[in-house]
């Protein structure tokens, strides 16, 4: 592909620069490592590590009948968020399949702040709009942010150099909006690598020096720029889902082992007939983790047997670097989806031994 | 990096050291930098006969699984047992100790095909 029909963040010169090397993911030239992906594994796991996710997308509701909305399409209750506080939540078809999964933010009573999956963002927001039956406007604000993760256990102390806010007494899966590195921005308490840490929004035009700034303070302690390489280890590891792999359209939040963000006792939503349906009836396959026991790592795609039988597939695997084992996720048959089921996966036409596991592989001590 | 002399190079980013019918095969330095961290690689069995343009192993990185392909028939008769357990080797020494596999060639004219230092270069460079 041409690089020049790729899309680019507001910061890719800045990564030039670092010397990351550069690959096309999902449309966008995004950095997928600088050091080196286990190296910037380990920084985020042990100290801290700083990512840009400018790619991923904004989409803003804001009108006296928003929460309606936001409630309507989404599955998580969005009524019970309080005004700085977000929560993750799924964007269904009607069928109860994924349209993506999204990060809900209450900004005011009548303003929402939905950050979204870079491939996905002009498809949700047509999906939002074109549900729109209410008082309110959806805007489409992804050109309006750029998005940076300072991520790890010496995000906080990193952080706290930059702003006036006082970043301990935001909770997580809490925001608060302010001046960052004396820049407005939007500060998260939220993040993608099972670490504690902040996702910032900020203005295009200003992320090169946020982001400068950023890895200055974190010079005493280490700071690394980290690419989508380790962002993906990182929240695998954690079993954070990643639309494409563990979620799409032809998955169920129930299947995805993700009943937590569905409140079938809210008002009817999207997908929620067809969910209580499932419910009701029960599902068939369940992702579940792995461990690999033989030699190999069983890699996305790849065939899942369960007593020499086709049974499943991987969506995600790969060497776990925190761990230092072959880990992943995958589909099984609900009566298999259990921790201690010796499985086989298919390995270039060789099944190789492996066993499911309890996740998330790696909890952070807290 | 330099990429030596004496040594050929394929498309597919294998390199082959040829010392009489012994040829020394390898993967490139621009290789392992693509792959990035290198956690896992698959040679085949000592006395295994290798096609050339066939894949012989892989190569595994943390993010992504590359095949190798034999750059010049013949029969394996030494393996790399170091990169077994040390596969991150192939990061450090490429083009050197971390050889994948040797094999007693067939025919010598079938390195005649491959690309100089040169032309791998530039091969390599030009790819993106």
């Amino acid at each position: 592909m041409q690089a020049s029909t790729l899309k680019r963040t507001p910061l890719n010169d800045v990564h030039r620069a670092a010397g990351a090397k550069m690959v096309d993911f999902g449309g966008w030239e995004m950095p997928v490592q600088y050091s080196g992906l286990v190296d910037e594994h380990h920084a985020v796991r042990t100290a801290v590590g700083l990512f840009d996710v400018s790619h991923m997308g904004e989409i803003e509701v804001r009108g006296p009948e928003a929460l309606k909305l936001i409630d309507y399409v989404s599955t998580n209750a969005a009524t019970r968020l309080k005004t700085g506080q977000a929560q993750y939540s799924g964007l269904l078809y009607e069928h109860g399949g994924f349209v993506d999964d999204i990060l809900v933010h209450k900004v005011a009573d009548d303003s929402f702040f939905i950050c979204v999956n870079a491939s996905n963002q002009e498809k949700d927001f047509e999906h939002i709009r074109d549900n729109n039956k209410f008082d309110c406007e959806v805007e489409f604000a992804s050109p309006k942010y750029a998005q940076i993760a300072i991520q790890g256990p010496k995000a906080l102390e990193v952080a706290q150099t930059l702003t006036s806010t006082v970043l301990a007494a935001i909770k997580y899966y809490w925001f608060a909006d302010g001046t960052f590195a004396g820049v407005p921005a939007r500060i998260a308490r939220t993040g993608y690598t099972g670490e504690d840490g902040f996702e910032i929004y900020v203005a295009p035009e200003l992320a090169a020096a946020t982001w400068n700034a950023i890895m200055e303070a974190g010079k005493p302690v280490g700071i690394k720029p980290a690419g989508l390489g380790a962002r993906n280890t990182l929240r695998l590891e954690s079993r954070m889902a990643l639309y494409g792999h563990e979620i799409g359209a032809s998955i169920t939040p129930f299947e995805a082992d993700l009943a937590w963000i569905v409140k079938l006792d809210k008002d009817d939503f999207i997908g929620s007939a067809a969910l209580r349906k499932q419910f009701e009836t029960g599902i068939t396959r369940k992702l579940t983790g792995f461990e690999m026991r033989g030699r190999g790592i069983g890699r996305d795609g790849y065939e899942v047997l369960v007593n020499g039988k086709s049974a499943g597939w991987v969506t995600s695997g790969s060497p776990s670097p925190a761990l230092n084992k072959n880990i992943g996720l995958c589909y099984l048959p609900v009566e298999h989806a259990n921790p201690g089921v010796k499985i086989e996966i298919v390995i270039r036409n060789q099944p190789v031994e492996a066993e499911t596991v309890l996740t998330p592989f790696y909890k952070r001590v807290k | 990096m330099t990429y030596p002399e004496s040594y050929r190079y394929t498309r597919e980013h294998e390199w082959v050291h040829l010392e009489g019918d012994t040829a020394t095969v390898g993967i490139t330095f621009h290789a392992q930098e693509e792959l990035g961290d290198i956690v896992y690689v698959d040679l085949p069995k000592v006395g295994t006969k290798l096609e050339k343009g066939k894949s012989f192993g892989s190569v595994e990185s943390v993010k992504a699984v590359s095949d190798v392909y034999v750059p010049i028939g013949g029969e394996v008769t030494a393996i790399n047992e170091d990169l077994i357990a040390s596969p991150q080797k192939l990061n450090e020494d490429p083009h050197g100790s971390a050889w994948l596999i040797k094999l007693k060639i067939a025919d010598g004219g079938e390195m005649e095909s491959l690309l100089t230092p040169a032309q791998y270069q530039s091969y390599a460079g030009a790819e993106h």
